[in-house]
């Protein structure tokens, strides 16, 4: 950390150092972006492009994109919160989230995102897409209705568990998480597994824990997504 | 003045938004000063009698009659809320979405491990309404103006909605009120 590099985010000064990404150096500094498939110890995968910002003009992913000296970063504009809100539009649409029911809710991060951005009901039409739930395995089950194609369980099985049990299969539309056996169950994942713990929605879900915790305590009841960032300010 | 008139329909809902619309306690009393109902489960009025201000949709269509009502509302309201998961998303009914109906008719009648049905029938009478292909939210069979969400929405949303339209204000919700659960 020999050299201090600034730049600005919606023209306040914010410092960091060689390598930081724009994303590491806002959290760092109390300014948060908006985000979904970033998660801090993971390597980025700039998949969901909600954490879209602008640096001098252009569109980049703050999650992958190094910060650079005097750069001016545009993250909280109209404009931006604007697409950010399409994106989570389209991710609700196209799968199958029942929050009413679902173990994740209250500490969703779609979810919170949604409550974040002010969203009542996405603009575009349901797909009601056809999406299986693997329950096989004894202490955790996968719904592939409330996946959101983050990659945060396949890089935390393969790089952080060494186990690569996740893994995406098909392109586009058809694209969908697969692990490396007929089952969950055929799979060594173990529910110890940090790939058990980073499910950003209700995909991947520990059996025999849902709604420990009481609704008006769960994580995003009262507080929007980003606050525990925001009060490093 | 004559008061505006608020209506109210449950389709593929559970009355859990028409219990939360109860909720509001006291407040119903303000409520009542504040508007006439007209077509709706609360006064049991079954036909519209004149115009109304806002129109209030708990659930989804999930049969022709639903999508009938849904039509009806949205001729004679000016403002028209979906209110609760069902009326955005299709909610718990939608869940038969991807189950081809004929399945879901012989779970329902007689595969069912609650199933009694000796004589074996499908209902299949004129009066029934006809189930639809798929459950539909709201806003993909008339234009919706506003959303509700939650599971139901609280007390307080309901409350806080139908203030600001009898204003004449926006709705706008505040960060504890927007909740889908
Ligand atoms: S299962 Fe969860 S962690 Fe894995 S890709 Fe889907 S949303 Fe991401
Ligand atoms: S958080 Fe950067 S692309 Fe998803």
């Amino acid at each position: 950390m020999d050299k201090t590099i600034t730049f600005k985010i919606d023209g306040v000064d914010v410092k960091g150092f060689p390598g930081q990404t724009i994303m590491e150096a806002a959290d760092a500094a109390g300014v948060y972006i908006p985000r979904l498939c970033y998660l801090k110890d993971l390597t980025p995968h700039g998949s969901c492009r909600v954490c879209t910002i602008k640096v001098d003009g252009r569109a980049q992913a703050a999650c992958t994109q190094p910060i650079a000296e005097g750069v001016e970063v545009e993250n909280n504009t109209a404009e931006l919160n604007e697409k950010r809100r399409d994106i989570i539009d389209m991710f609700f649409v196209e799968g199958n989230h029942f929050c009413m029911f679902c173990e994740k809710s209250g500490n969703c991060e779609l979810q919170a995102m949604a409550y974040r951005l002010g969203i009542c009901a996405p603009k575009y039409p349901f797909q009601f897409p056809d999406c299986s739930l693997d329950a096989t395995h004894p202490d955790l089950f996968i719904d592939r209705n409330r996946c959101i194609l983050c990659g945060r369980c396949v890089n935390a099985s393969k790089v952080i568990d060494e186990k690569s049990v996740f893994e995406f299969v098909g392109r586009g539309a058809a694209k969908k998480i697969a692990v490396n056996a007929d089952t969950l169950a055929g799979t060594n994942m173990a529910v110890s597994d940090k790939a058990a713990g980073v499910c950003p929605v209700g995909a991947i879900i520990k059996k025999r824990v849902g709604f420990e915790v009481p609704v008006g305590k769960r994580l995003y009841d009262t507080e929007p997504i980003g606050s525990d960032i925001e009060a490093k300010q | 003045m004559e008061k505006p008139k608020v209506a109210t329909t449950s389709l593929a809902g559970c009355f859990g938004c028409h219990m939360s619309l109860l909720d509001i306690d006291d407040r119903i009393l303000k409520l009542i000063e504040l508007v006439d109902f007209d077509k709706s489960p609360i006064d049991d009025i079954k036909n519209f009698t004149g115009r109304c201000a806002v129109g209030i949709v708990e659930g989804g269509c999930c049969n022709e009659e639903n999508v009938h009502v849904l039509q009806d509302f949205r001729k004679n309201c000016d403002i028209l809320i979906s209110c609760g998961d069902c009326a955005i998303d299709g909610g718990i009914p939608a869940m038969r979405n991807n189950i081809p109906l004929k399945e879901c008719f012989d779970e329902a009648y007689h595969d069912g491990p609650t199933v009694y049905n000796p004589n074996n029938i499908t209902p299949n009478d004129k009066e029934l309404p006809l189930i639809l292909n798929k459950v539909y939210p709201c806003h993909h069979v008339v234009k919706m103006d506003y959303h509700l969400p939650g599971c139901p929405p609280s007390a307080d949303t309901l409350w806080e909605a139908l203030v600001a339209l009898l204003s004449n204000k926006p709705i706008e919700l505040p960060y504890e009120l927007i909740k889908y659960d």
